[in-house]
């Protein structure tokens, strides 16, 4: 409370989170009016959306100390803790960086009559968004929980907002359910952490000594708990059904940013609330990660819906993600801190980056579906000539994503492979034996997402229009332009300033493992662990490509004449080609799905010689849905169907219920 | 870092555009001669680029600003990419910039660029190509970074002439069984990312085989010129990078007698006339492989590259 009356970068974020609160409330005043919500609430959402992540990039400068508050709030024995430091800044600023895009990109893109009415969109838009801030300043188990949940629901009435539709209902159940689960084992994470205090407060978690079998457990509870909102196979089932199902910002804010918050608490609770570990845990994470990022860039090579193929994408990134926090694990238990912040460092970038381009697809998913009505891949083409600004800003997207230079997808990647590379100094004969092969699998997901951006961009944007309806589509208003230059903007300059981004993101390794990996203090170079090992510098790579590139044009151009003709395309002088000629997004994944065929569950339905009327169709899916998830559902409800003779329908057989509860109850606190 | 540095690091870029050329020309004539056929002149891709800068581009209808630049992009890639590979000396200032692992990958904007201006136009064949290529491009590109890194591991380093000077400045010759498993992958990749046999003809312009020549089908002129001397110099390239992490012998190392350099592009020049010839043979003796079967090519060559870095850490750490 003395906290909040004096100016401090943790009263403002709480004031900013509040302000969040008002501007989703006020969207009920005048509910149904698109342009009060949209045009004024929307935008305003936005600039305290940069003022968080200001407060976020505060607390990692180098003279800032962690902070922590009481809030006036809670239960009367139970008051909230927030606490700000260098983690939570960071994952502050990644909220707010990436957030201002996407609502600003919100602001012109949700429009009247679209399910929920608008007041009611912007109040879920902006508790999520709140409770997203929460969860990350929040330094008890209680205030966690409930800002967790809070984000929960919210995002569940934002992915149903077209809830007429029936798949969208399921999808937002699956969704809801997947979130639970996961936050059941949360809650056992946090009973298991507490070690006996009963002190709910983080400081006394970090406090507590827990025997070794009982900080595996815990962990094992935050990894599932975690892993469960991130969508680490193979608990990511929700994911490609929940994010299509949202409106394109929804979608842009659960992958970009909600995953975020998981990793976020993975985080906290693996490296900061348990400071020590077995390697055990570090490999465990790190298998799961690899699996799960090769796992989503298979299937998103085969998938024919825009959106469901970024999901997977978002999958694919996580496991990278989780890839680096595994291996900073495995190096901090045998205590090797330069390695361990290498690798989380990788992470860390990675998850930043991950914000900024998978929104900015996203959001540009929203736009072509604004213009043209389809999700579907094999119904569009050719959009790069009727919007130009979606076209280029996605391109920026995707080859951020597909990991090339010199885009900020790159640098993540770079660093994640210096951080496999350094690992055969393990001193354990087994780890340095396994882990190094990890890179293989880095290596091989980074090219997969290649193929998918390739697939994702090209049918989309690229080719003859496949509908005739796409050649009335419109480019994104000014608005939404905004939201996608904010984003692409981030993308660039992660790439040209990669070791700014090291910098910033040593704060947080020096506070989480004890050191930074950025040698010498270079405005130039990317230099982790020492100069001669390996050196990247964005800037000089991209001013030697602008080099190479206008020089070649000059030249050209200068020695020879710039005359053109436009004729027909030539295609082996093949003169009666059709749209429909083109490569379908099931014909470009092909490939894929012949590679790994043994990956997927396909049900082929292949014509035969004689009939007269081929039909072809494939249908793919997710072999866990089959072997796991509905088996658990059957059981389940086998279960069910045998206690139902509970439910007798008579009120005095459950007052009876609830008298014998209470009596085991009393016995059992005796 | 001298200015003699930066001077080389300029001539070597533009040796090497304008020795790709003559190295595609080189493998060409061999291939012919094995053949039984009457070789063209080793000068002809010299002459095929004049012809093509002096003609007018033609260009489809609809194609669209990206189809047009994509050329530019994929060349400036690959010069860049011989700026980073020591072929004559380890000291090249641009090497800071971007080490081996940035290398492969601006090999992958390359390609990547190169199938999205494929798909571009939107004929069936243009797709087809971006297809194919990039079925090809996502085995190969991990192949090429695990070959890479049993080098990394030996020498400590991802930037290409530290592992340069690593071999040549060893005290003794030792001979890795690692780099045996390495160079076999490290072939497989190059005839696969060169569009070479067994994987794709260079010379071929049958449509239902052809993957590279499917892709630029829709190109001419200038733009024609600029890809085709982008694929020549990625031959080019590969090759270096060969030499680089095989043979090093004859590359002048950091604070050498700078007067070594004419020297040390004779034994370029040696080196290049006998891989070309090389080339050329594996070429002549072996079909070109169906296209389902490109894949296991490729996943073997990832998976002997995978099992080198295995041995490497097996045995040699």
């Amino acid at each position: 409370m003395s906290a909040l009356a004096t100016v401090t970068p943790l009263a403002v974020l709480l004031y900013l989170i509040a302000a969040w609160l008002l501007v989703g409330a006020l969207g009920l005043v005048q509910s149904n009016r698109i342009g009060w919500v949209a045009r004024i609430l929307f935008p305003l959402g936005a600039l305290v959306a940069l003022g968080v992540a200001g407060m976020g990039a505060l607390a990692l400068t180098a003279d800032f100390t962690a902070q922590s508050a009481l809030l006036p709030l809670g239960l009367p024995d139970l008051p909230f803790h927030v606490r700000l430091d260098a983690l939570s800044g960071f994952f502050l600023l990644l909220l707010g960086s990436a957030g201002a895009g996407i609502s600003i990109f919100a602001a012109g893109y949700f429009r009247q009559g679209e399910g929920t009415a608008p007041g009611l969109l912007c109040l879920q838009y902006h508790v999520f968004l709140a409770s997203m801030a929460m969860v990350i300043l929040a330094d008890d188990a209680y205030l966690f929980m409930v800002a967790w949940e809070t984000m929960a629901l919210s995002s569940y009435f934002l992915v149903t907002t077209q809830h007429r539709l029936p798949e969208i209902r399921r999808a937002g159940f699956l969704y809801l359910l997947m979130a639970h689960v996961g936050a059941l084992a949360l809650l056992l994470c946090f009973g298991v952490l507490h070690g006996g205090s009963w002190q709910m407060t983080f400081d006394a978690m970090r406090g507590a000594t827990l025997a070794p079998a009982w900080a595996s457990v815990a962990f094992v509870l935050a990894l599932f708990g975690f892993g469960a909102k991130a969508g680490m196979v193979p608990l990511h089932v929700w994911l490609p059904e929940a994010h299509p199902a949202a409106p394109s910002p929804v979608s842009a804010m659960m992958s970009a940013l909600m995953l975020k918050t998981a990793i976020y608490g993975l985080l906290r609770v693996s490296l900061d609330l348990l400071h020590v570990g077995p390697w055990w845990w570090g490999l465990l994470t790190l298998g799961l990660g690899l699996g799960t990022a090769l796992y989503g860039a298979i299937f998103a090579a085969v998938q024919a819906d825009m959106k469901r193929l970024l999901a997977y994408s978002s999958i694919e990134n996580i496991g990278l993600i989780l890839a680096g926090i595994g291996l900073a694990l495995v190096c901090r238990s045998f205590d090797m801190r330069l390695l361990a912040a290498l690798a989380l460092a990788a992470a860390l970038i990675h998850a930043f980056n991950h914000a900024f381009f998978k929104s900015l697809l996203f959001l540009a998913t929203g736009s072509v579906m604004h213009a043209t009505g389809e999700r579907s891949l094999g119904k569009l083409g050719g959009l790069i000539r009727r919007m130009p600004w979606v076209a280029m800003l996605a391109l920026i997207g995707s080859l951020a994503i597909a990991g090339l230079p010199p885009l900020n997808g790159f640098v993540s990647e770079w660093l994640l492979l210096q951080a496999f590379l350094q690992t055969p100094h393990i001193p354990h004969a087994f780890l340095n034996m396994i882990v190094p092969l990890g890179a293989a699998i880095v290596s091989l997901t980074a090219a997969l997402a290649g193929y998918v951006m390739v697939k994702f961009y090209g049918v989309i944007f690229l080719g003859q229009p496949r509908e005739p309806a796409l050649r009335e589509a419109h480019d994104a208003g000014a608005l939404e332009r905004l939201g996608l230059i904010w984003l692409a903007l981030g993308c660039v300059l992660i790439g040209i300033f990669p070791q700014v981004a090291l910098d910033v993101v040593g704060r947080v390794t020096l506070s989480l493992v004890g050191t930074t990996v950025q040698h010498g203090q270079s405005a130039w170079w990317m230099t982790p662990v020492a100069s001669n090992r390996a050196s990247y510098s964005g800037l000089w790579l991209w001013l030697g490509l602008l080099l190479v590139i206008g020089a070649t044009f000059v030249l050209v151009r200068l020695f020879h004449h710039g005359r053109l003709r436009r004729t027909p395309p030539w295609d082996c002088g093949y003169p009666w080609q059709t749209p429909r000629m083109q490569d379908t997004a099931e014909g470009f994944g092909q490939p894929i799905r012949h590679l790994f065929g043994p990956v997927f569950r396909q049900q082929r339905e292949l014509p035969l010689p004689s009939d007269l009327q081929p039909r072809y169709s494939v249908l793919i899916s997710d072999r866990f849905w089959h072997a796991l998830y509905l088996p658990l559902a059957r059981l389940t409800r086998r279960i069910a169907d045998s206690l139902a003779f509970l439910q007798g329908g008579r009120l005095s057989i459950y007052l009876l219920y609830s008298f014998v509860t209470l009596i085991f109850l009393l016995v059992c606190v005796q | 870092m001298n200015i003699a540095a930066y001077v080389w690091q300029i001539g070597g870029c533009l040796l090497a555009i304008a020795l790709a050329p003559l190295f595609a020309g080189w493998v060409t004539q061999c291939r012919a001669w094995l053949q039984n056929r009457s070789a063209p002149s080793l000068w002809q891709p010299y002459r095929i680029l004049r012809k093509l800068l002096h003609k007018d581009a033609a260009l489809a209808t609809h194609a669209s600003p990206l189809f047009r630049s994509a050329p530019y992009v994929v060349f400036a890639t690959m010069a860049l990419a011989a700026a980073i590979i020591p072929s004559v000396t380890t000291e090249l200032p641009l090497a800071r910039v971007a080490d081996a692992i940035a290398l492969v990958g601006l090999f992958a904007t390359g390609r990547v660029f190169m199938a999205l201006a494929a798909m571009d136009v939107g004929t069936a064949f243009g797709t087809l190509g971006a297809r194919r290529e990039m079925m090809i491009g996502f085995l190969t590109e991990p192949a090429l970074l695990m070959v890479l890194f049993s080098a990394f591991l030996m020498f400590g380093s991802t930037a290409l002439p530290a592992i340069v000077e690593g071999t040549l400045t060893a005290h003794q010759f030792v001979l890795h069984p690692s780099l045996a498993f390495a160079g076999v992958a490290f072939v497989m990749v190059l005839l696969a990312e060169n569009a070479r046999l067994p994987i794709d003809n260079p010379s071929t312009h049958l449509e239902l085989t052809m993957i590279h020549e499917a892709m630029v089908l829709e190109y001419s002129a200038r733009h024609l010129a600029l890809i085709e001397w982008a694929s020549w110099l990625k031959l080019f390239n590969y090759a270096c990078i060969g030499f680089a992490l095989f043979m090093p012998w004859g590359i002048v190392v950091n604070g050498a007698d700078p007067r070594l350099l004419v020297l040390a592009i004779a034994a370029l020049l040696l080196k290049l006339v006998i891989a070309g010839a090389a080339l050329a043979l594996f070429e002549t003796v072996s079909a070109k492989l169906r296209l389902f079967r490109a894949p296991e090519f490729l996943t073997m060559a990832f998976l002997l590259a995978v099992l080198g870095l295995l041995v490497h850490l097996l045995l040699e750490v």
